[in-house]
């Protein structure tokens, strides 16, 4: 008996991720953390850290290389760059922070009635979860997006919905792992209702796993609406936003290349520090 | 179900799509009317908006009958192959299609050579030293893969070797298959890069879990060649799970091909997708989306077919679920 539980628990943490050792954090999810920090910094105050204010035009100047009084040069209307890519951290954040957020409020409700109840609802949530699942979801959020009139609030609402198919499926599994358990019996033996059970019972137990998707989600929402602001249907003309300025600079590429190469930068960094803070979670979790 | 063949199987799920296809036709038709506004007005496109133009799209789209008549008018003309035309140009959206499908096609083969090239290798060489050093670096490299959208690489690339060291064309698609291949190297790296990481990711861990059944340990301790075990054995089994992402895998390179071809400037379908949903230009939308969507589903049913053959024990009628 001993041997064979020794046996099957064995490959178990090995096969995700780099194995951490307990309880030290690795160098690279500190440096992540730092690099998310400085963003939530200027997410909050970049007004006030800004050398500039970053939509003040200087078209007498137009265009200049790094350097000067503009340490990262300015773009075609004269705007100073650094300061452009400092305020954009705040639709950077804010973006992805509802989308993952809203996107997992839906989806744990959803996920709690299909994994907990079956049945019909069950068949019919997974049922939708499969359509959206056969759907190119990121081609459509172009398209709806576009079609719609294009904008920051309408980007937010279609991710929303696009993410929220497969973060039903993961709440989904994760309530199906729980609902064997003896806990849930005794409760069940217990009397209590079905709602309870769900929300006051369930529920804190599959919030860890929640926690660590609603990190991974967070990034890719970045990524997203970067995405959408880049091809010009995200956030308004005029917004001081990376995926925008992407979308504006990449003609003075030879001009001044760091008005398109420091928010292209901003967006990798902040994304992959999230990244690597959602996996670090991922595996504490997953090894307890 | 036990005894199901192959052919029924297809067969089966082939039937299984027809509605879902039908469901998305009918998402995508309905497209004109999620535009704000008079749909009518929409359609008008570019040219003015005089009562006389309006009457006339009114007539052409059939806009004063209801929807569902509208739909099935539609999808009349879409089944014998009539995707309409295009507002702006005036061109038949199935001719547009065709003028820039090569460039995406190629543009996409490349892009997952790249992708697979890069992804497989540096997944097994990471499951191999897992936990050193190189495995870390791996590891940090398919995070990196992943947070990086194809169009922010795209303009590192185009920056470092286009504009720094003029290595590569920083416009254009080339003539003939050199030339191509010579002008669609970076945005093909850019494309590649996006889904490298989800390729490391994955091969890394099932090489991980592979490495460690016992026949492996039984094949070591019986000699076999290292070399021999990994290649014929163990890579075999591995890259299972990554046929099983191809559907994902192939979604992100159509997104990746998307941005790739707006940051690089080439004329294929993402950029006439895009072009066309700044220009609301409903036909040559509808057009695009139907045949991606259509080709994502029939991507996937072959998928599952794939994942059936390589794996006998998966029984068909469980492969659906």
């Amino acid at each position: 008996m001993k041997l064979e539980e020794t046996a099957s628990a064995a490959p178990v943490p090995a096969s995700v991720g780099v194995t951490p050792r307990a309880g030290r954090v690795p160098i690279t999810v500190w440096i992540a953390m730092v690099f998310v920090l400085v963003a939530v910094v200027c997410a909050v105050f970049g007004p006030q850290i800004a050398p500039y204010r970053a939509n003040r035009q200087d078209l007498l100047l137009g265009t200049v290389p790094p350097g000067g009084d503009h340490l990262a040069g300015t773009d075609l209307l004269g705007r100073d760059v650094l300061s452009r890519t400092i305020v954009g951290a705040r639709t950077a954040l804010v973006g992805p922070t509802i989308v993952a957020v809203g996107a997992f409020a839906i989806a744990t409700i959803l996920g709690l009635l299909s994994g907990y109840l079956g049945g019909v609802i069950d068949s019919a949530v997974m049922r939708w979860v499969d359509f959206m699942f056969a759907l190119p979801g990121p081609l459509i959020a172009i398209v709806i997006v576009g079609v719609a009139g294009g904008g920051f609030w309408t980007a937010v609402v279609v991710l929303v919905v696009l993410f929220t198919a497969p973060d039903t499926r993961i709440v989904r599994s994760a309530v199906l792992e729980q609902r064997p358990l003896p806990y849930i019996e005794a409760a069940r033996t217990l009397g209590i209702s079905k709602g309870r059970i769900m929300f006051l019972h369930v529920l804190p137990n599959i919030l860890p796993i929640v926690a660590a998707y609603v990190v991974l989600d967070f990034a890719f929402a970045l990524v997203s609406l970067a995405g959408l602001s880049f091809l010009g249907l995200g956030v308004s003309p005029g917004t001081a936003d990376w995926g925008r300025m992407l979308f504006e600079n990449r003609t003075i590429l030879f001009t001044n290349p760091l008005a398109a190469l420091l928010p292209a930068a901003a967006i990798v960094v902040t994304a992959g520090s999230i990244n690597i803070i959602g996996d670090w979670i991922y595996q504490r979790i997953s090894i307890r | 179900m036990k005894g199901e063949g192959i052919g029924s199987y297809v067969l089966r799920r082939l039937l299984v799509a027809v509605p879902l296809i039908l469901l998305i036709s009918l998402g995508v038709f309905a497209l004109v009317n999620l535009a704000p506004g008079d749909p009518a007005r929409a359609l008008v496109g570019s040219r003015q908006a005089t009562p006389d133009v309006l009457a006339s799209i009114r007539e052409k789209f059939h806009l004063d009958e209801p929807f569902l008549v509208q739909y099935l008018i539609w999808l009349k003309a879409v089944v014998t192959g009539d995707l309409g035309r295009s507002i702006q140009g005036n061109q038949l959206v199935t001719t547009m299609i065709w003028q820039r499908l090569p460039l995406t096609v190629y543009l996409g083969l490349y892009g997952s050579l790249v992708a697979l090239g890069i992804g497989i290798p540096f997944g097994v060489l990471a499951a191999f030293k897992q936990g050193s050093e190189v495995d870390r670096g791996i590891v940090t490299l398919g995070v990196l893969g992943v947070s990086a959208p194809a169009f922010a690489t795209g303009i590192f690339l185009l920056y470092v070797f286009g504009v720094i060291l003029g290595w590569f064309p920083t416009f254009g698609q080339g003539e003939g298959f050199l030339g191509r291949a010579w002008h669609l190297t970076l945005p093909a790296v850019a494309l590649g890069v996006s889904v490298m990481g989800l390729i490391i990711k994955i091969t890394r861990a099932s090489m991980i879990e592979e490495l460690q059944k016992d026949y492996v340990a039984f094949a070591r301790a019986r000699g076999l060649d290292r070399r021999r075990i990994v290649v014929s054995y163990v890579l075999r089994n591995a890259l299972i799970p990554v046929v099983t992402a191809a559907g994902l895998i192939v979604v992100g390179l159509l997104t990746g091909a998307v941005l790739v071809e707006v940051t690089f400037g080439l004329p294929g379908l993402g950029s006439l997708l895009v072009s066309a949903v700044t220009q609301r230009d409903i036909p040559v939308i509808q057009g695009i989306v139907l045949i991606l969507a259509i080709f994502v589903v029939l991507l996937h049913i072959l998928i599952d077919v794939l994942y059936t053959l390589i794996d006998p024990r998966i029984r068909f009628g469980k492969a659906e679920a």
